[in-house]
């Protein structure tokens, strides 16, 4: 049996879901911060927690505002596909005939603009906050642009596979911080390799080359984890 | 438009329903009645192909199908023209004017309101608006007479008179508390397929 898509075509279909996905994030603006403001809290209870040492704070820079935005993620990912399985949306989306892959892509891409972009535009307040170099903060920049979206992806995948359970949210975190730690430690040896001086290119790389590979194969295994939770 | 033969889905080894087999033609509507719990809602979600059969086969000769269920897919968030606004869009569907369908439901005094704001009802009607909006030949409504009051149900009832009278077909699960006046209506009294 099949679905056959009539008339709509892909590309008015997908920015149809980002416009009505972004609007919807707008709307809800609470759930739209908290993420942010765990995100500068947590920052900011590092130089309390340990002690205002600038060397010291620059050393460990790159690992807090990577583990930071980790967590913010993982916090704001279980809002990507819920609201539209818990009241009916995603069984809309399924019988319209365009394809999942598609759908997920659009909602990951639309996750990415409103959790892992304010990770990106902040982290030059937080690289202040962590006496983090300035020559440094260029590259965690340039980890933030190519890391987060990989967060955003690979995580759809987490997120499609336990939103049917009720507290999907507990078992997700489990899921997805095995996932990130590649991400985690790429990202931060490029950062210290730039604080150190030395090459780092290499490191991000490696971080492109993570990002095209989730890019291309996340959405479709997204889809497929929804499809086995709607069956 | 749709046949349908001997499809079996089975829950936990145990079959929900007793095969089904049916035919479905242009302007025909087939009523499913059954006991709560038969599975008529099951056998829907198994139409629209949310959900896979066991066994048996579905052929959908009518291209996109349309489904309104019990989990109505309206974001509270949205206001109801911006909820239609998006499926319209989404679909790429857009002959007619959402607010002419939104008029036609009845919602126009609240067309600008957020859905969360919107009784039961008039959510309801929210759902069967969509149902214009998508210009499918192929409607599957899931119980659309419930939570309606006396003029929604008249309304649905107008509503199926048009689509079928325009040569769309329907698969409509109901317990059997009002049914459509459709001349072209066949009875499918759905059976549970517990042994027990």
């Amino acid at each position: 049996m099949s679905a056959v898509p009539v008339g709509g075509s892909l590309s008015k279909a997908f920015f149809a879901l980002l416009r009505r996905d972004l609007l919807l994030a707008f709307r809800r603006r609470t759930e739209l911060l908290f993420p942010v403001i765990f995100l500068l809290v947590v920052v900011s209870l590092f130089p309390l927690g340990i002690g205002p040492g600038p060397q010291l704070l620059a050393r460990i820079a790159p690992g807090v505002i990577w583990i930071a935005a980790l967590l913010a993620t993982v916090i704001s990912l279980d809002g990507l596909f819920r609201s539209d399985f818990e009241d009916g949306t995603m069984e809309q989306f399924v019988i319209s005939g365009h394809p999942l892959t598609l759908i997920s892509l659009a909602k990951i891409v639309a996750h990415w603009l409103v959790a892992g972009l304010p990770i990106v535009l902040l982290s030059p307040l937080l690289a202040l906050w962590m006496n983090l170099p300035l020559e440094s903060l260029k590259v965690m920049i340039m980890t933030l642009v190519l890391g987060t979206p990989i967060l955003s992806l690979i995580g759809s995948i987490g997120v499609g596979l336990t939103i049917s359970l009720k507290r999907g949210g507990q078992l997700l975190s489990l899921l997805v911080f095995p996932l990130y730690v590649p991400i985690l430690i790429i990202a931060t040896a490029a950062v210290m390799a730039a604080s150190d001086s030395l090459p780092y290119m290499q490191f991000l790389g490696l971080l492109l080359a993570g990002l095209i590979t989730s890019l291309t194969l996340a959405p479709f295994a997204a889809a497929s984890a929804l499809k086995i939770s709607l069956s | 438009m749709l046949s349908v033969s001997d499809i079996v889905f089975e829950r936990y080894f145990e079959p929900v329903f007793e095969p089904v087999s049916f035919e479905l033609e242009s302007s025909q509507l087939l009523l499913i009645t059954g006991a709560n719990g038969c599975g008529k809602t099951t056998l829907i979600r198994v139409l629209t192909g949310i959900l896979h059969p066991t066994s048996g086969t579905i052929e959908n000769r009518a291209g996109l199908m349309a489904y309104v269920g019990h989990y109505l897919g309206i974001k509270d968030d949205l206001s109801v023209l911006e909820n239609l606004r998006f499926m319209r869009d989404f679909l790429g569907t857009s002959n007619r004017s959402c607010t002419e369908l939104i008029e036609q439901v009845g919602l126009t005094r609240v067309a600008e309101q957020q859905a969360r704001t919107l009784s039961a009802g008039q959510r309801k009607r929210c759902a069967l608006a969509r149902l214009l909006v998508s210009e499918s030949k192929l409607w599957l409504l899931d119980e659309p007479y419930s939570n309606l009051d006396q003029e929604g149900v008249e309304l649905v009832d107008e509503m199926l008179d048009n689509h079928l009278g325009a040569g769309g077909a329907c698969v409509l699960a109901t317990h059997g508390a009002h049914r459509p006046a459709w001349a072209g209506t066949i009875d499918y009294h759905l059976v549970s397929g517990a042994t027990i």
